[in-house]
């Protein structure tokens, strides 16, 4: 067996490893319930997907031009993916928005002062 | 090789349409740009398997354009929902420029 058929191999398997990553990270992105939680579904498409389709179309490439903007594309990738995901985290904490779980915990704890938070609630009307 | 090419275009087809929905239905606005975001890098994959599929991996350069614009349209979104403009802060008197 060559080492271009072996490339070839490794190529196609990482691109149908890759496609799945991309499917479950936009799967992830639609049933999880949370923008927080939803942040774990587009890193998968940034880091998993990208990177391993990238890759193999990098090892089918048919020329090094190809493969230097395989590279080039990778490397804008990694660098402004997370960045991009790092600033929405950001702006939504920001904005005061909070975890579903955060959220729950407030409700169950409220009932306990009740008259605290309705104290609060008094003053700042 | 196409069959392949083939498959992992179609999956990223569905992923995109995922994203699709969840740009449309997000309850936030926050979550339409966590979508438009991945919709952008779906996009960016999806247009360099096709150049491969197609037998012309000039394509490259457009979704390497794509990657650079994509990445410049999601931070001018945010800059925008944080300081309700653009460019120069000292339009606006109440936006702090922290």
């Amino acid at each position: 067996m060559s080492v271009s058929a072996i490339m070839d191999i490794i190529g196609m398997v990482s691109l149908c490893i890759g496609s799945l990553a991309v499917i479950f990270g936009a799967l992830g992105l639609l049933r999880l319930g949370d923008v927080y939680q939803r942040m774990h579904g587009t890193g998968i498409v940034d880091t998993g997907g990208a990177g391993l389709i990238l890759f193999g179309l990098l090892m089918l490439s048919p020329d090094w031009t190809v493969t230097v903007r395989l590279i080039l594309i990778g490397f804008i990738l990694v660098m402004t993916g997370p960045t991009a995901t790092h600033t929405i985290a950001r702006a939504v904490r920001v904005s005061g928005e909070e975890p579903d779980n955060v959220k729950a915990k407030r409700k169950k704890a409220a009932p306990k002062n009740k008259a605290v938070k309705k104290a609060a609630k008094g003053g700042r009307k | 090789m196409e069959t392949v090419f083939a498959i992992t275009l179609i999956a990223l087809g569905v992923a995109a349409t995922l994203a699709i929905i969840r740009a449309t239905i997000g309850p936030t606005s926050f979550d339409r740009v966590l979508a438009v975001n991945t919709i952008g890098s779906i996009a960016v994959l999806l247009i360099a398997v096709y150049g491969f599929f197609d037998g012309r991996p000039e394509f490259l350069d457009i979704a390497l354009l794509y990657a650079l614009i994509n990445f410049i349209g999601t931070i001018a979104i945010l800059k925008f929902f944080r300081f309700g403009t653009l460019g120069d802060h000292s339009l606006h008197e109440d936006g702090d420029p922290s």
